[in-house]
């Protein structure tokens, strides 16, 4: 594949993570005003709204590009509405920059945003014995931290990994949290409040899993020629964009399915899933691991955040708790995590968090990000995978 | 008067309680599935009938937890008050895939270790006045009859 084309991020925006119980366009429209303000561009400047959807919130969480582009006032301009579980936003970033680099529009606005109920996600109403997600709740009780506790399990039986290094993860990004305005959760959380928290799914607890929030981001992005001519002469570039699936067969088990591939008769890939989702992006934006400056990974469960080191090639597999023991990974290591705070400070908000990522990382490569900068911040990486295997990353450069 | 035991979802296994088994998937080039429909495709098999096969009711454990909380419906459950449901991902030897199951009552996270053997058996998931609702289980081989 190599090198594609690159758009620039004019402007970024959000609207604070929590549980407001409010609909969830007012939350859209908040971070599209916060990010055209950001960019300094004119709504009816924009000529294409892409929006990430939500399953959760009826009619208009489904056509969310028109639901936010009328809430902003219809202009006329061109509309989609992307809905990839956890992967929306960058799919919905991976829509606006096709359009900018096929000449359809010179600005895109980039929108998802959620109200998110109570407790488990669960699957839709009815029975519905053909679908992977409701069997899996109806044979199994197998809620999301299910899954991620059977690769914590794997963690600690193949790679040695303790409960204590999983705390760690949280704790670690509870202290990036606390300077982030946009978070739900800026408690500077103790290991001991970790380990007191009840067990969800053993060997994780409730501390060191995500949430489900209400909230709101929004990317203003533009082709390279028109930020130039409005005056954005160094802006944030995405240079990469990972839109992958996974190759036949993948054995690692995932979410929301019973069984994985089977490898009687055809040879695994090279790479696994999650490692050819990262591997995309970086073809595209011609960097490497040691390139990054810092990274956004998705951490449903503290656990998983150490798988993403591996994945994304930062530390060698089995190796990603020495990155972590040795405070590599938090502000002021060699490559720092989720200096937003992560899944963990935010709780996910499905259709705005892939954005609310590239948000982070906007922020850190224009070096505004306060308390919780990573000095000297030029390539980030953004990583995250949607139900039934629907990967995303995203690169940005400066 | 005994209950009639019924399967909790129709064509996903064998209902013989001494023998149970794992309706799959084996496409054209051997690659299994499962569910047989709904497992994962072989996109390198040459077109043609997947056929419907019982899989291998012995495995490994792959890796385990368990939900402590009630997990939401469409889940039902066998106990009231709820008891925490334990869950093995198990590695089928001669698939090479890994299968979810819930693991029979009264064995817990403390029992089980990855890559212990596991066997296949038939299990209450729920019950109402009529029917007991039958599912697959995973048994460790060392915990005996």
């Amino acid at each position: 594949m190599g090198k594609v084309g690159e758009v620039a991020i004019l402007g970024v925006g959000m609207h604070q993570w929590g549980k407001w119980g409010r609909n969830f366009v007012d939350y859209g429209v908040v971070a599209a005003r916060a990010a055209l303000a950001d960019a300094g561009v004119d709504w009816k400047d924009v000529g294409f709204v892409s929006g990430a959807s939500t399953m959760r919130c009826g009619y208009p969480g489904y056509v969310s590009g028109s639901t936010f582009a009328k809430a902003l006032g219809f202009t006329g301009c061109q509309v989609a509405s992307s809905y990839a579980a956890c992967a929306s936003g960058t799919t919905a970033l991976a829509v606006a920059r096709a359009q900018i680099l096929a000449g359809v529009c010179e600005v895109a606005l980039v929108v998802g945003a959620d109200t998110t109920p109570k407790g488990f996600l669960a699957p839709n109403a009815g029975d519905r014995p053909d679908d992977p997600d409701w069997l899996r709740f109806r044979l199994l009780g197998a809620t999301n931290p299910v899954y991620f506790a059977l690769h914590a399990r794997r963690r600690m039986d193949l790679y040695g990994a303790t409960t204590q290094d999983f705390a760690n993860v949280k704790v670690k990004n509870a202290r990036h949290a606390v300077h982030n305005p946009y978070a739900r959760f800026t408690k500077e959380y103790t290991m001991a409040d970790v380990e007191n928290s009840p067990t969800v799914s053993d060997p994780l607890r409730l501390l060191e899993i995500c949430a489900t929030s209400d909230g709101g981001a929004a990317i203003v992005v533009s082709s390279m020629e028109w930020a130039k001519a409005h005056g954005h002469t160094n802006p944030v570039r995405v240079a990469g964009i990972s839109l992958a699936t996974p190759t036949f067969p993948d054995t690692v088990l995932d979410l929301p399915y019973m069984a994985s591939d089977s490898a009687a008769v055809t040879p695994e890939p090279d790479d696994e899933f999650k490692v050819s989702i990262a591997k995309i992006a970086y073809e595209e934006a011609g960097v490497g691991p040691d390139d990054l400056s810092l990274a956004e990974v998705y951490d449903l469960s503290s656990a998983l955040e150490l798988d993403w080191y591996e994945h994304i090639g930062i530390a060698k597999k089995g190796e990603a708790e020495l990155l972590l023991r040795a405070g590599e990974t938090s502000i002021g290591g060699r490559i720092p995590v989720n200096p937003s705070g992560g899944l963990g400070a935010f709780g996910e908000a499905v259709p705005a968090q892939a954005i609310a990522q590239v948000c982070e990382m906007t922020w850190q490569l224009r070096g505004e990000a306060g308390a919780r900068q990573v000095a000297g911040a030029n390539v980030a990486l953004s990583i995250n995978q949607g139900l039934f295997g629907h990967g995303s990353s995203v690169i940005v450069k400066r | 008067m005994a209950k009639t035991r019924v399967p909790a979802v129709e064509g996903l296994f064998t209902m013989d309680a001494a023998n149970p088994r794992l309706l799959g998937g084996k496409a054209p080039n051997g690659s299994y599935s499962f569910p047989k429909n709904l497992g994962g495709t072989d996109p390198y098999s040459p077109l043609g009938d997947t056929e419907e096969v019982e899989l291998s009711n012995r495995g490994r454990i792959w890796s385990y937890t368990n939900s402590c909380y009630p997990p939401p419906p469409p889940f039902v459950s066998r106990h009231d008050p709820f008891v925490p449901v334990t869950i093995a991902a198990v590695e089928l030897d001669v698939e090479k895939m890994v299968v979810l199951g819930q693991v029979v009552d009264g064995v817990t996270v403390d029992d089980l270790k990855v890559g212990m053997e596991v066997e296949l058996v038939l299990d209450t998931l729920y019950e109402d006045d009529d029917h007991e609702y039958i599912v697959w289980k995973w048994r460790p081989l060392a915990a005996g009859k």
